[in-house]
């Protein structure tokens, strides 16, 4: 258990700074950005506890808005994805009982529920994202096609990472 | 009050999420109404540090087009010079002289993390309140104009860029000296909306648009872009022209701070006018 810790660690630190320094400063259709670094709020084990989802999701928010300049918008809307996590894993899931231990992955949950799973929290944070960014809802056609995009490029970003860290993160 | 507590315990997630939540909202809120106060932003020590770090590495991808950009700028100043021209009149004595009075000072910064795909970006120097940068001071680049500092810490400063939806620039056709103000509505990083001209005017594809020195940020005639396109939109009555900014803000790696040695006095007096009336 204590080794699975440090591996989150290490992942939280990685996708900060891939976000911040890599995929921030990448210009995908014009004005989309890849979030990928919600990847780490997807990734935690099932049974994590809820305030440390919460807490975690809270401080990962807070970073990127430090780094990007966006008061707090990352933080709310990473909370606000983490808040919907436990009901789209049962929903996914169908209610099977998991042990707990395992992180959402491709041989946990199924191809397809898998995708099902990111697609609709990517869907959801970048909502709360980009319409706290303009802080309006003026320009409504033009934001709707920006988190299309976005969460878009954010899916296929997620799901590489799922595939690549697999296998260090099964037990 | 056992239930209190066994109701707050079971349904703990809820609230913590509320709690976050509203923390995180009232952040965001907290800088729409004082930006200045506002505590978490990119000039601070630690992303401050990792921006520069990063940028030491990745500057050597770059140097190619920073140098020939550096000649192009040189060149140029180095055209202006006295020295270039001959004095022909041995009788003119020099002497410090109180009519020509210093107005805007200029000082080179890097640009350690930019960016163009937000609705609202921002740009951070390595130059801060040890180098003299304060905020309201405007950035500028050799064809263009960059934005105006925000956040200033001690080695970095944030300035909101041109492509910002608060960012006004006042700027005038250069060939009629009208002026209008300048604004990004998002969407392309290349072309701003010039807004306010009167209908009368005449207007050609490929006019030039520079700064018209009218604010107390920007120095007069800096270069922002040409008119590509101008329409009367719906229920107004001013031409509203496309520009295609002459200046690639996503390319920018150096820029210059511009200093307005007299933009205390300028507020300060227009301010007093108006609150006479």
């Amino acid at each position: 258990m204590l080794r699975m810790n440090w591996r989150f660690v290490f992942l939280f630190a990685g996708l900060v700074l891939v976000q911040v320094l890599i995929l921030n400063n990448m210009m995908l259709g014009g004005y989309a950005n890849p979030q990928l670094y919600i990847l780490f709020v997807l990734m935690l084990p099932v049974n994590v506890p809820g305030w440390l989802l919460l807490a975690s999701s809270f401080v990962l928010g807070l970073i990127l808005d430090a780094f990007s300049d966006s008061m707090a918008i990352h933080a709310a809307a990473t909370v606000f994805m983490a808040f919907c996590r436990p009901a789209m894993i049962r929903f996914v899931t169908g209610n099977t009982v998991m042990q707990g231990q395992e992180v959402p992955s491709f041989s946990v949950f199924g191809g397809f529920s898998l995708i099902l799973y990111a697609l609709a929290l990517i869907l959801l944070h970048h909502a709360v994202l980009f319409f706290l960014e303009i802080f309006h809802f003026a320009e409504f056609v033009q934001t709707l096609s920006r988190i299309v995009i976005s969460a878009g490029l954010t899916l296929v970003f997620t799901i590489i990472g799922f595939a690549l860290l697999e296998r260090s993160f099964s037990n | 009050m056992r239930n209190l507590f066994r109701f707050i315990q079971r349904y703990h997630f809820f609230f913590l999420f509320l709690v976050f939540g509203t923390v995180a909202m009232a952040l965001t809120a907290s800088y729409q109404s004082d930006h200045r106060a506002f505590f978490i932003h990119s000039a601070n020590a630690v992303s401050g540090k990792i921006y520069q770090a990063f940028d030491d590495v990745t500057a050597y991808l770059s140097l190619k087009q920073v140098n020939r950009q550096l000649l192009n700028d040189n060149t140029r100043l180095l055209n202006r010079q006295r020295e270039n021209f001959v004095i022909t009149d041995t009788d003119v004595f020099i002497s410090a002289d109180s009519i020509f009075q210093r107005r805007f000072s200029y000082m080179h910064a890097r640009v350690i993390n930019n960016s163009v795909t937000r609705r609202d970006n921002y740009l951070t120097l390595n130059k801060g309140l040890n180098h003299g940068v304060a905020p309201d001071m405007g950035v500028i680049a050799a064809n263009g104009v960059v934005g105006i500092v925000r956040n200033v810490s001690a080695n970095f400063s944030v300035a909101m860029s041109v492509l910002h939806s608060d960012m006004l620039v006042s700027v005038k056709i250069k060939k009629n000296d009208h002026i209008g103000s300048l604004h990004w509505e998002g969407n392309n990083y290349r072309e701003a909306h010039m807004t306010y001209i009167p209908p009368h005017v005449e207007l050609a594809m490929g006019d030039t648009i520079v700064t018209s020195g009218y604010s107390v940020v920007f120095p007069e005639n800096i270069l922002i872009g040409t008119i590509k396109d101008w329409e009367i939109r719906r229920g107004e009555t001013f031409f509203t022209a496309t520009i295609d900014l002459a200046l690639d803000l996503n390319k920018i790696s150096y820029a210059y701070i511009v200093k307005n040695l007299m933009q205390d006095e300028q507020k300060e007096l227009e301010l007093s006018v108006t609150s006479d009336i």
